[in-house]
């Protein structure tokens, strides 16, 4: 245990190190969402209302951007090999990178969103739900993520081809992550959003133990 | 045969149908093909497998 | 015990049995979508709601099930290359992958000009068509990563991962769907019912399509173990002539 927590601490280094990796994370957020009024017009009305989907593929394409490095450095310089023939398991090396994804980019975007939920106009009483959907939801996307990371190793073109594989897992994250802050602002606001949060919960509890299991298998495939 | 007001996008329907079946049978026909003869080409050179057996003919 | 799946284990066993039971599965499946025109265009009466359109149903319904079926397949192919390294298993999985992707796109062309008449526009956010446009993303999904690997044996394990993982979270993403729509939009209802008078020569055609694909599938798996025999005979004849300029193994 001790081991995978030093793996974590050790990926988040990293990543806070090159630093460049969060920066550009976050940019891109920024900037997608930004060209949005740009693209639709700068009608209010209509920003509020397509602000939470808006934000969410935002994020899920700006997490898309540093899942590529995921495994990609430590395959280049050969500490992957030496993981994988080390004492844990490599289902928990991808576990660990995983969540060391998650918290270095899903919760800096996650508490970046309703900044960026005030450019669209989102309405000030779905905010608390906006970074709690985000925050849940967003493990199933460095799961998931990883999955994709691991299977695109080695490919051609892997930046796209990770985009193509990855984002239809998405889906149900992005659905309910926006069906529960159209709760948040309908009627019965309290249990809609719980029973969406629940769900949400749901898919990154599966996503945690099916990702690492996908992605160890794919990364053997390749090591050996 | 009257297929009512419609009629165009019946037709559209089997037409996507019959072409994409089509292309895909012919693609699956002319990779065959393919196979076939380079696998015979290359048994024309002597190049066989270690069972020994000539495999173009067995189709 | 054997079961068949053991005893086609066999690539030349395979290429016998497969080469004998080709030619009658593809004429008993020209012969029941024949049949099943003729019922179509000549017998089944148009739907009361829906007139002549109805007709469009039964080539979008065999279309529909076999996208998922092959899908299906591809899962089952996966496991079996993964799990009992079946030396067939690729094969099947990497050849109905651009057959499965065929039938989906066919679903998704043939429900959108059903659509049409019977919605007013091409496209419906309905909970079916969306599913079935997510199908068709995971089917270009894998033969995307099959073809960006370069060794054989990386690729089809690694496509098998994919597969499975599709697999896994396909019902997830087929309920989240549902709730998705049945959030923003009132179930269309769209197919209810079938009646008798329709359901027969819908069978038939489902039948004849599935007759089809096996058909288009047992021939796309003999082509690639030829393939996969040229790749093997090239590589032999390089290997003989070693120290020789080898010209002729570098022909394509």
């Amino acid at each position: 245990m001790t081991a995978f927590f030093a793996l974590i601490k050790r990926d988040l280094r990293l990543a806070f190190r090159e630093g460049g990796a969060l920066g550009t994370a976050l940019g891109f957020f920024v900037v997608v969402v930004a060209l949005m009024p740009l693209g639709l017009g700068p009608d209010l009305k209509l920003l509020s209302r397509i602000a939470s989907g808006v934000l969410w593929i935002a994020l899920l394409l700006s997490a898309l951007l540093s899942l590529g490095r995921m495994f990609e450095t430590d395959y280049e310089d050969g500490s992957l090999d030496v993981l994988a023939t080390g004492a844990v398991p490599l289902e928990l090396v991808a576990a660990a990178k995983s969540i060391a994804h998650w918290l270095s980019t899903g919760i800096p975007l996650a508490v970046l969103a309703p900044i960026l939920g005030i450019l669209l106009n989102l309405d000030l009483a779905a905010f608390p739900m906006l970074v709690a959907a985000m925050l849940i939801g967003t493990p199933a996307v460095s799961f998931l993520g990883a999955v994709g990371a691991a299977l695109t190793l080695k490919a051609r073109r892997g930046g796209l081809l990770l985009a193509l594989i990855v984002l239809p897992l998405y889906i149900p994250t992005l659905i309910f992550g926006i069906s529960a802050l159209s709760a948040a602002l309908g009627p019965d606001a309290a249990g809609g959003s719980a029973s969406s949060l629940m769900i949400l919960t749901a898919i990154s509890l599966v996503a945690a133990v099916l990702g690492p299991v996908a992605a160890a298998a794919a990364l053997r495939i390749q090591l050996h | 045969m009257d297929l009512g007001p419609h009629a165009v996008f019946i037709w559209a329907s089997y037409a996507a149908v019959t072409v994409t079946i089509g292309g895909l049978i012919a693609w699956i026909v002319y990779d065959g093909a393919n196979q076939r003869a380079a696998l015979a080409e290359l048994e024309d050179r002597g190049v066989r497998r270690r069972g020994g057996k000539p495999t173009g003919t067995s189709l | 015990m054997q079961s068949w799946t053991q005893r086609l284990a066999n690539p030349t066993r395979f290429m016998q049995v497969s080469g004998t039971l080709l030619p009658w599965v593809a004429a008993a499946a020209a012969a029941l979508i024949a049949y099943g025109l003729y019922l179509v265009f000549f017998v089944a009466p148009p739907d009361y709601q829906q007139g002549e359109t109805v007709k469009i149903m039964y080539i979008h319904v065999p279309s529909a099930w076999l996208a998922l079926m092959t899908y299906g397949l591809i899962a089952i192919s996966s496991f079996g290359l993964l799990v009992f390294r079946h030396p067939l298993a690729d094969v099947s999985a990497k050849a109905a992958a651009p057959i499965g992707a065929a039938f989906t796109l066919l679903a998704l062309i043939t429900g959108s000009l059903w659509g049409k008449p019977m919605w007013g526009t091409y496209w419906v956010w309905d909970a079916r068509l969306t599913s079935v446009l997510i199908l068709f993303f995971l089917y270009l999904g894998l033969m995307a990563l099959r073809s960006s690997l370069d060794d054989e044996g990386t690729a089809a394990k690694l496509t098998a991962v994919l597969a499975l993982v599709g697999t896994a979270i396909l019902p997830i993403i087929k309920f989240s769907v549902e709730w998705w729509n049945t959030l923003h939009q009132p179930s269309t209802n769209f197919t209810s019912t079938v009646d008798p008078s329709m359901r027969w020569p819908l069978l038939i055609m489902a039948v004849g399509f599935t007759l089809l694909f096996i058909a288009m599938h047992l021939a796309a798996m003999r082509n690639e173990v030829l393939r996969r025999r040229v790749k093997a005979l090239r590589l032999q004849e390089a290997a003989s002539r070693d120290g020789l300029p080898a010209h002729a193994s570098a022909a394509e």
